[in-house]
């Protein structure tokens, strides 16, 4: 306990340098994700190939990826721009499957009523499509959100600040009250960024009816404690 | 590039081929974490999964224990044990089985609670017990979930077991850490590949006994 | 007026839809296609605004081919309003029904005035206004997608089963008002249903199709009852028992004794 009071500057900056690694990677995930999905729903052959090289690097274990990418890249091992990329490939990976179900998942009778309206495609992807896929493009950033704030943690093996220094100089000084400290500080923003996606999902979707929102939640939780 | 080669050279050499500090008999080290923490989280996770989704209770239980296992940093649950159960097998294998359990557990839940009520209802009508019911409908039905829950689950030991060596066990991991201490990129890249590999052909592996699996279980399975 | 000139769509798959169509829907008028499912006419509708483009043939609004014109400005000059209504879920009663105005560049604040107004001719409270589509009633929906079609004062207006799901006292509601809107309003509709009880209510013309989309016969209401021209029609009107039905005292009545009807 003395150890947490007497260390709140170390663990404020571990926190900061972790949210800093962290969002980055979130706003990647998204931007990148959707542009893919739209793919894949928009042509189904290319679905299955997409869908199938996403879940492969999926299960690339993270140590590995973080030590192979900067070959790729260029960047040293301990570049913030290696963690990110990293980070922001699993975020990818998991988003394209979430955002390709939410797209097919948009009624194609509100969409032929677009068409008939005199809707362009453009227009209609921008003004239709993605406004009724938000809440479960949400429930899938949600997922992505928290997996990725708590991944984090292993580009500490590779001597990159953030939460995860707790764990390796803990466990190295034996100070037990250092690691769970840092496990209980990953979760919060692990939950602080979730809560900021809520809120952030009630401003953008007023028109959200509560029950469509329930049995939605309800597909991407099973969907998400499986791919968990 | 050159990496690359070196990482093959490396690979290819006996020296670090072969013996019990070889990569082979780390990847057999490995793989057997790998699935004796699998087979421990099926063990607890099938059958408290199935009983639960049977019941069609605790749904906020299951759904929030899975979330909050996905906000658990799986170093901070490593180190955490190595500090509790000291250096050695004891911490790492205990934190594989607390991180695949849920995974397990909620695709157990999840294919049983999300049979059709139709099929269940009918089942009832029928004549079948309860027992029946969730041996020859529930259980069928959510097989592709289960699949699913299980493919994550060894996905994730796989991935996690790189950290063991980290608190003094085996496995791949031991090339990772001590590459990383001594520099010696090619040691770490071709372990790195060597875990990858195993996770690619790991999880192309369920994608096919998933197919098999969906194609006899045609009707009402639930897509994960 | 909309000019089917030997019409076909067919489908990849081989299926027929619609074969070698001569169709004429006047001006000002309601011309109802009717048909059981597989008969096509969603097709022939869906030919109009070109959502559908026939394999051969032509479609030809006031003798212009569609094929020449922008399928999206196209769009916007024809109302269309379809089973469930199509409303766009995200979207307040007045947004959705100022869509098309909004899409043709009328501020969103004239183009919901005039959303107001329209709520009115329709007969939806002014209430509703702010509501989203789930919190509307199926009934309600549907005036909505009325009066969406409307909003952009087309002269002419598809309707697709657009009364198809909602309970028969909302229906034959909604069907009386479409004709006292049709009263005031002359559009010429182009109106898709499986009920020939609402073809014959709502019809100046009546077009009775077959499987394949081939016209079994067409006219008007009166002369299609009057000499349906074979076995497939008078079935489809179901005349088949017709000839023997006979009055007991206020009822009309079947041979097997079952009343179909009442003299007025």
């Amino acid at each position: 306990m003395t150890w947490i009071l007497d260390n709140v500057g170390t663990i404020a900056g571990a926190t900061w340098a972790h949210v800093l690694l962290a969002l980055p990677a979130i706003v990647i995930s998204f931007v990148v994700a959707v542009p893919v999905a739209w793919l894949a729903s928009r042509f189904r052959r290319s679905r299955f190939i997409l869908l199938l090289f996403a879940g492969l690097i999926y299960a690339i274990p993270s140590l590995p990826l973080f030590i192979i990418l900067p070959l790729v890249l260029g960047t040293s091992v301990r570049s913030l721009v290696n963690v990110v990329a990293a980070l922001g490939l699993y975020g990818v990976a998991l988003m394209v499957r979430y955002a390709a179900d939410a797209l097919d998942a948009v009624s194609s009778d509100t969409v032929l009523a677009a068409t008939a309206m005199g809707y362009g495609p453009w227009r209609r992807f921008f003004a239709v499509q993605l406004p009724l896929a938000g809440p479960a493009l949400l429930a899938g950033l949600r997922v992505v959100a928290v997996s990725t704030v708590s991944l984090v943690p292993v580009s500490a093996l590779l001597g990159v600040n953030s939460l995860g220094l707790l764990f390796t100089d803990g466990f190295q000084r034996g100070i037990f009250a250092e690691v769970l400290a840092g496990i209980v500080a990953t979760v919060v923003v692990a939950v602080v960024v979730d809560l900021g996606l809520v809120l952030l999902g009630r401003l953008l979707m007023p028109w959200e009816r509560p029950a469509m929102m329930r049995g939605l939640r309800r597909e991407v939780e099973d969907q998400a404690m499986v791919t968990a | 590039m050159s990496y690359l080669v070196a990482a093959l050279q490396w690979l290819s050499d006996p020296a670090n081929m072969s013996g019990p500090n070889g990569w082979q008999a780390r990847m057999a080290e490995h793989l057997w974490y790998t699935a004796v923490a699998t087979v421990v989280a099926c063990v607890i996770g099938i059958p408290l999964g199935y009983a639960v989704g049977h019941a069609h209770r605790f749904r906020t239980v299951i759904v929030s224990s899975t979330g909050a296992a996905r906000a658990l940093p799986t170093l901070g649950v490593v180190t955490l044990f190595g500090l509790l159960l000291g250096i050695g097998l004891d911490a790492p294998m205990l934190a594989f089985v607390l991180l695949a359990l849920p995974s397990v557990l909620a695709g157990a839940y999840a294919g049983v609670e999300g049979a059709p009520r139709d099929s269940v209802d009918a089942a009832r009508a029928m004549g079948m017990t309860e027992w029946q019911i969730l041996t020859r409908v529930e259980a069928p039905l959510g097989m592709p979930l289960l699949l699913g829950g299980v493919r994550s689950a060894v996905l994730q030991v796989l991935a996690t077991a790189t950290l063991a060596a980290y608190v003094g066990a085996g496995g791949l991991g031991r090339f990772l850490f001590l590459g990383l201490k001594t520099q010696n990129y090619p040691m770490m890249v071709a372990s790195s590949l060597v875990v990858m590999g195993l996770a690619i052909v790991l999880d192309l592996a369920f994608e096919v006994v998933d197919r098999l699996v969906r194609r006899s279980v045609p009707a009402g399975a639930p897509a994960s | 007026m909309i000019e089917f000139r030997n019409a076909s769509k067919s489908y990849d798959d081989g299926t027929l839809a619609v074969s070698d169509l001569d169709l004429t829907a006047a001006s000002h008028e309601i011309t109802v296609l009717v048909g059981s499912s597989g008969c096509g006419k969603t097709t022939m509708l869906r030919m109009v605004n070109r959502l559908v483009t026939p394999t051969s043939g032509q479609v030809l609004i006031d003798d212009v081919d569609v094929a020449d014109r922008n399928p999206v400005e196209l769009r916007r000059s024809i109302g269309y309003v379809m089973q469930n209504s199509g409303l766009l879920p995200h979207r307040t009663t007045v947004d959705n029904i100022a869509t098309v105005p909004v899409l043709r560049g009328t501020s969103v604040r004239d183009a919901r005035k005039h959303a107001l107004e329209l709520m009115e001719i329709v007969g939806l409270d002014r209430s509703m206004a702010r509501r989203y589509p789930w919190q509307l009633s199926g009934g309600q929906q549907q005036r909505v997608g009325v009066a969406r079609g409307l909003a952009a004062d087309p002269n002419i207006l598809l309707m697709d089963e657009p009364f198809g799901a909602v309970d028969p006292i909302v229906r034959a509601d909604l069907q009386r008002e479409l004709l006292r809107l049709q009263a005031e309003l002359g559009k010429t509709i182009l109106f898709v249903t499986h009920d020939i009880a609402e073809a014959i209510a709502l019809g100046d013309k009546i077009v009775i199709l077959m499987k394949g989309g081939r016209i079994a016969q067409q006219g008007s209401p009166a002369e299609i009852m009057a000499s349906p021209k074979d076995d497939f029609v008078t079935s489809f009107l179901g005349l088949d028992g017709a000839r023997s039905l006979h009055v007991d005292g206020h009822l009309v009545v079947d041979p097997s004794g079952r009343p179909v009807g009442r003299l007025a």
